[in-house]
């Protein structure tokens, strides 16, 4: 039992995240090979659609990661790589879609139905807790004299 | 005004449905390209074997072409092959061809030996620098270039007569009057 336990821990720590990169396509400096994998996670594959370049065992998605590699070996920065891929196949190749005139209804619009429920519900409870909390008009002349006898006297009004 | 408010969920719910439904009627795959109307980004791609000239950017330019997008390993491209004959034998356009991502230096020279070669200029593109370049997503694919080198259309999977009737054709017209 000890050494089944110990060998389900051997393995969990052997599990790497699995990542479709080939070994052969990486860069031999580190630095710029993290550069590429950090770009890689952020451009949609365009064969799968759900999965990142840096994910997919696609050839397009190969493809794509070797020409992002080749041009960060070339010198490009990574905005320059990134503005590549998305002047050829739009924002729709970028997993984070960027903040712009066309998107604020995506990044803006939870926020603003979620304010528009919260202020829904203050003003439900307000508009409830209003009914219940009016005071009830002050009592006449008459009904004061009246309670005053029946808290003086015996009880006989 | 109090009637309408309750409505308003009720409003809510039919607009999104709406989009949603929309939404179901659309293939994922076809992508709007952000290159219409823009120029041909420069490639320079070598001759597939059996042939002397490879297919570069600038051998668009001075009159309407077609670019088609296709592979040996590409059933689709079958589909469409007879058509893209059809345009050779009638000298409709000239129709460029990019060889996508052959295993082998063979495959799509041996393709084409087979069926059929409708091309006036094929590149051999095995690491997709072209079909990248095209903002490609999958074969075939045809583009409609102008006399300056501009893509006016992009014609996801299939060349049909349908499609050539409605819409490519017309616009080749249009575009040589230009």
């Amino acid at each position: 039992m000890r050494r089944l336990a110990a060998l389900v821990l051997l393995l969990l720590a052997w599990a790497m995240p699995a990542a479709a990169v080939d070994p052969g396509e990486m860069l031999a400096d580190p630095a710029l090979e993290a550069r590429a994998r950090d770009i890689s996670k952020d451009l949609r594959c365009l064969v799968c659609q759900n999965q990142s370049i840096d994910d997919s065992d696609a050839q397009l998605a190969r493809d794509l990661r070797v020409l992002v590699r080749e041009r960060l070996a070339a010198g490009s920065s990574d905005d320059e790589v990134v503005d590549y891929v998305v002047s050829r196949y739009g924002d729709f190749v970028l997993l984070r879609p960027p903040f712009k005139l066309s998107t604020y209804v995506l990044w803006i619009g939870p926020a603003v139905i979620f304010a528009g429920g919260l202020l829904a519900v203050v003003v439900f409870y307000r508009r409830r807790g209003g009914v219940a909390e009016t005071a009830p008009s002050p009592l006449s002349a008459e009904e004061s004299r009246r309670l005053e006898r029946l808290l003086d006297g015996d009880g006989r009004a | 005004m109090k009637r309408l408010l309750f409505l308003l969920p009720l409003f809510a719910f039919v607009v999104l449905a709406g989009y949603l439904a929309l939404g179901l009627t659309k293939d994922p795959h076809v992508l709007p390209s952000v290159l219409i109307d823009q120029e041909v980004p420069p490639f320079d791609l070598p001759p597939i074997k059996g042939r002397e000239a490879g297919f570069r950017r600038d051998d668009l330019l001075g009159q309407v072409s077609l670019v088609n997008i296709f592979g040996s390993w590409c059933v689709a491209c079958r589909i469409e092959h007879p058509f893209l004959m059809r345009i050779k034998e009638e000298r409709r356009v000239p129709l460029h061809g990019i060889d996508w991502r052959e295993e082998t230096l063979e495959a799509g020279p041996a393709w084409l030996a087979r069926f059929g070669d409708p091309y006036t200029l094929i590149g051999d593109d095995p690491r997709s620098v072209a079909a990248i370049a095209f903002g490609v997503t999958g074969a075939p694919e045809t583009f409609v270039v102008d006399k300056r080198g501009f893509i006016r259309y992009k014609h996801i999977g299939p060349l049909t007569p349908e499609v050539w009737e409605k819409t490519i054709g017309p616009m080749i017209e249009e575009l040589r009057r230009q």
